[in-house]
């Protein structure tokens, strides 16, 4: 242990913890800005400095390690001069309109601001980094330089975690700037468009397309407002409406969207079930056919431009299965209107998704009928949150609603697809039934659970011994896809999600961290336990509409509407 | 009349810079032979005892530097020359890089031999490219006689040198900027530590020296630490290589002992140029001081120059006449930081470009007397809180020039107030 001193109080950490760690034991508040909890220090935003006694410089709290014997000022003359004309300085460049941006209220800058009690006018003339002109060429991320603090949280994640090398540090000095290759608009960059970034900005410079304006003009319209609700969104809601992390409000947030004018809230659960069903019997198809392998997962939009991008080749490997957004809205737009005596075009039909990939996604020319698209326009679970606030809803004392039907239903396997490995395990769940004719001793599959970057597991089913392989993350099923390409990969079936920790960890939820997925991750494994329903081959509502519908599972019906194809994206490259 | 003291550049002009032949007929080698018969600790003291400290600027003692090195347990390690001279006015790498590239061969296999290392890179600035070819022969001529590569003159020491175009960028002579520079990516200083004697170059423990420190080393085991520690003063032991450049009547390199009064260098190089009057010195590079007439009787060695708030550096001298406007000057200088700070941390980054805009005002005649207390408090910030000595160092002709001819400021916002 390391005894060290600040502000006159003793404390102990331990060897390797840094002045800041030191700090937050004494419940000392150091004010931070480029320090991230899930990267590595990056000490050039110099907001936390600190002094230590007998040091003519001062030290950033976040990269100096405790050592034996400091004795740190966190609130002498110096620092408070320092820390606020460093504020000064970034003030005088950063776009003046807090009052209408979307990270007003949540934005660490303005926390500072506030922290160090700043409210004066800074003494250097306004000096935008770029001319204030958002980059809106994305269809899920807004990208506006003039609110840039230059920290590089947002080029750490996408090199360093995500390895998309979307956006990257150019110029220097005064002219640094965060852009995609060539300077290009975002939406024509090698962006895979999963919010990674938007995560992690601590301003607003990096932002989610705003989708809600859809929904109100849609209100104007005489369509049927139709929403399909994401597992993991029912995880997310509370939190980013102020309750504690993991609150799960999947009844309420039924009864919020009834009242802001939704008329009919499904479940995306069932979908969920759905892509199980369609996707457990293609895995299947193809070892008794000898079709590729590894077969992997088509769920995650993020996953699924990334590997069109950097592993083209790797095509045949994906799952022909659409997404469950995209098998949902394939059903509103081709099975619900005849049910309903309607004509597709007047069902407005909306998701609600923890990501912002989705937004993507749902613009895919595979994803409409007729041209026009299966999902009118997607919202984030941030978003959401926003719009239920500006309702005058107040979200925690509402009563419960149930999903509508008949899209409500939905098993404790596809609740799990919202955390990474979920879906390896709802299908490992229907597989083993459907291949043994056996009923599982223990639907539990905790190898895949979890947050390890990678995780593999071999499950006899029969007198097939399945290997598989889970990656969350682009980095890991970076890693995984060259054992892959490379032949060193002898798994059956992989599962990747773009975003860390899974959907759980999308970009389109409230700000988040690896502390803050700990209690999201328990919530979902908890909905899954509650559900009295916890397999998908046992949902009789998707059994039904087999019966009625589809046919059986991989047959002509569902190709023509459940399955898809993909583009080589790879000159995105060039 | 003040005589050179040749240390450094005791071959230069004297030989054939890349012939081996000429460079071991005046004892090249032979220390590095002498060292490789010692054991690598008393190698190490007789580096001690010189007291040799870094010529880069900062003045680290460079036989602490190798024991650090020498004490951590790894695979490989490495040993950079930092010919990355990116001051503007000085050239005193060049000379010694294109005069007598051996000299500083030789010390980096010192250095080498005692740390533990087995490579060796020479960053040239990548402003030098005519250098290049220099070193690349040079080496050749080097490994074909056996005095660089495996088991030099039968040691069972293996020790060879690759030369690395610099990125031309001036925060490239920071050590870990370099480190990233040689690495392939952007050329930005990392926060320290790790240092690089423990973390440096492709993650392995790392010495990066200056031209001028290495080619210190073969002089200071072939005629002993305490030959050394005997020439300059006390605590700043043996030569400097002085640059001096501006108004000045016979610009160009020459070597003194440590401590060797300003006042004496100036006289011996003509004074100013011309015969017009002295109106100041700028010492030690762009990051150094503007002194005065006044301030001249200064022994230049590091800690005298501290201690009177002046800067040895890297020796530059900058003679300045009384036709030279120093804040013409001064903003001159913060442009070039606003073009050469990397952009990485947020008091260099933004810090740099305000100093040039008030100082810009002021001399533009839009100036007012609180832009002088913004000044000071800006530059103060920048000192203590940027993350690499760019940062730490860029206000000090700023605020030099503020205390030393803060009439000429002054005179600037009159004059602007009267318009």
């Amino acid at each position: 242990m390391i005894s060290l001193t600040i502000d006159g109080l003793p404390v102990q950490v331990e060897e390797g913890a840094s002045v800041l760690d030191a700090a937050r034991k004494l419940n000392i508040n150091i004010p931070t800005l480029c320090y991230h909890p899930d990267q590595d220090v990056k000490a050039n935003c110099r907001i936390c400095v600190v002094e230590n006694e007998g040091q003519r410089t001062l030290l950033p709290a976040c990269a100096s390690p405790a050592a034996e014997g400091m004795a740190i000022h966190t609130n002498s003359p110096r620092v408070r001069k320092s820390r606020r004309h460093i504020l000064e300085l970034l003030l005088a460049r950063h776009a003046q309109d807090c009052l209408h941006c979307k990270r007003s209220g949540t934005c660490e800058l303005q926390q500072v601001s506030e922290d160090l009690h700043f409210v004066k006018t800074p003494r250097y003339p306004y000096r935008p980094r770029s001319a204030e002109m958002n980059d809106e060429s994305s269809m899920s991320i807004v990208r506006n330089a003039s609110k840039c603090i230059a920290c590089g949280r947002c080029e750490y994640v996408c090199n360093e975690i995500q390895t998309v090398h979307a956006i990257s540090k150019v110029n220097r000095g005064f002219d640094v700037n965060f852009v995609p290759a060539y300077d290009r608009p975002l939406g024509e960059s090698v962006c895979i468009n999963c919010g990674q970034c938007v995560q992690v900005c601590p301003t607003g410079a990096l932002t989610i397309q705003d989708s809600c304006d859809q929904f109100w003009d849609a209100l104007e319209t005489d369509k049927l407002i139709v929403a399909q609700v994401a597992p993991s969104v029912r995880i997310n809601l509370a939190e980013a409406l102020g309750e504690e992390p993991g609150t799960v409000s999947t009844g309420r947030l039924v009864t919020a969207m009834k009242r802001m004018g939704f008329h009919l809230v499904f479940d995306t659960d069932f979908t969920a079930d759905l892509t199980i069903m369609e996707e457990g019997t293609e895995l299947l198809g193809r070892v008794k056919n000898g079709g590729v392998l590894p077969m992997v997962t088509s769920c995650s939009p993020g996953w699924i431009k990334f590997c069109e991008t950097y592993y083209p080749d790797l095509l045949p490997n994906l799952s022909s299965c659409k997404s469950p957004q995209g098998m949902f809205g394939a059903l509103i737009k081709n099975y619900y209107p005849a049910k309903i005596g309607k004509r597709p075009e007047d069902i407005c039909s909306v998701s609600i998704m923890p990501c912002t990939a989705k937004k993507f996604e749902a613009r895919r020319p595979e994803l409409s009928t007729d041209e026009a698209p299966d999902v009118d326009f997607v919202i984030t679970v941030q978003e959401l949150a926003r719009m239920i606030r500006s309702a005058g809803i107040d979200f925690k004392s509402l009563a419960e609603t149930p999903f509508d039907n008949p899209f409500g239903l939905g098993s404790g396997a596809g609740e799990i697809f919202g955390a990474t490995g979920g879906v390896m395990e709802a299908a490992l769940r229907t597989v083993y039934e459907l291949v043994t004719g056996e009923t599982l001793k223990d639907i539990n599959f905790e190898a895949v659970r979890g947050f390890e970057g990678i995780k593999e597991a071999a499950i006899q089913v029969g007198d097939l011994p399945v290997r598989v392989a889970v990656a969350h993350g682009l980095g890991n099923a970076r890693k995984l896809m060259d054992a892959v390409r490379s032949g060193k990969a002898d798994y059956h079936f992989i599962e990747v999600m773009a975003c860390p920790g899974g959907c759980i960890g999308g970009g389109g939820n409230s700000i988040k961290n690896w502390k803050l997925m700990e209690s999201r991750l328990e919530a979902v494994y908890g909905e899954d336990e509650r559900l009295p329903i916890r397999k998908s081959h046992e949902n009789p509502a998707v059994n039904s509409l087999y019966e009625e519908f589809l046919g059986e599972p991989g047959g002509h019906k569902s190709h023509e509407l459940l399955h898809t194809v993909y583009t080589d994206r790879s000159y995105l490259l060039r | 009349m003040l005589e050179e003291t040749r240390i450094v550049l005791r071959n230069v002009d004297e030989i054939d810079p890349v012939s081996i032949e000429d460079y071991r007929a005046r004892g090249g080698y032979e220390a590095l032979k002498k060292a490789l018969s010692m054991t690598r600790d008393e190698a190490l003291s007789e580096i001690d005892k010189s007291a040799l400290r870094g010529r880069g600027g900062a003045g680290f003692p460079i036989g602490k530097k190798l024991s650090v090195t020498k004490a951590v347990d790894a695979d490989q390690k490495y040993i950079i020359c930092n010919a990355d001279e990116g001051e503007p006015g000085t050239n005193k790498d060049r000379v010694v890089l294109s005069g007598d590239p051996n000299s500083v061969f030789e010390g980096m296999a010192i250095a080498a031999y005692i740390a533990g290392a087995a490579k060796g890179f020479v960053y040239l600035r990548f402003e030098y490219p005519y250098i290049f070819p220099i070193l690349e022969q040079a080496l050749e001529n080097a490994r074909k006689a056996g005095c660089l590569g495996g088991n030099i003159f039968g040691s069972g020491f293996d020790f060879d040198i690759s030369v690395v175009s610099g990125g031309g960028a001036y925060v490239c002579g920071e050590e870990t900027a370099l480190i990233a520079s040689i690495e392939g990516k952007r050329g930005e200083p990392q926060f320290k530590p790790p240092y690089p004697g423990v973390k440096g170059l492709f993650g392995k423990p790392t010495v990066v020296n200056n031209v001028e420190t290495l080619a210190n080393l073969p002089q200071i085991i072939q005629n002993g630490g305490e030959w050394f520690a005997n020439i300059g003063v006390p605590n700043c032991t043996g030569t400097k290589v002085f640059t001096l450049c501006g108004n000045v009547a016979r610009p160009g390199v020459a070597e003194y002992p440590m401590g060797t009064n300003l006042k004496d260098i100036f006289e011996a190089h003509g004074g100013v140029k011309d015969g017009k009057d002295l109106q100041g010195f700028m010492l030690g590079g762009q990051s150094g001081n503007l002194i005065n007439p006044d301030q001249m009787d200064l022994p230049m060695d590091i800690d005298t120059c501290r201690a009177r708030d002046a800067i040895l550096g890297t020796g530059t001298i900058m003679v300045m006449d009384d036709y030279c406007e120093i804040l013409d000057i001064v903003e001159n200088i913060m442009s070039f930081f606003i073009h050469e700070s990397c952009g990485k941390c947020t008091p260099c980054r933004e810090g740099n470009i305000r100093m040039h805009e008030i100082i810009h005002n002021i001399n533009a005649g839009d100036g007012k007397l609180e832009d002088l207390d913004t000044l000071e408090e800006l530059a103060e910030v920048m000192q203590i809180t940027s993350l690499c000595a760019l940062g730490q160092n860029s206000s000090y002709p700023v605020i030099t020039s503020l205390h030393n001819f803060r009439d000429d400021y002054l005179k600037a916002i009159e004059r602007g107030q009267r318009a």
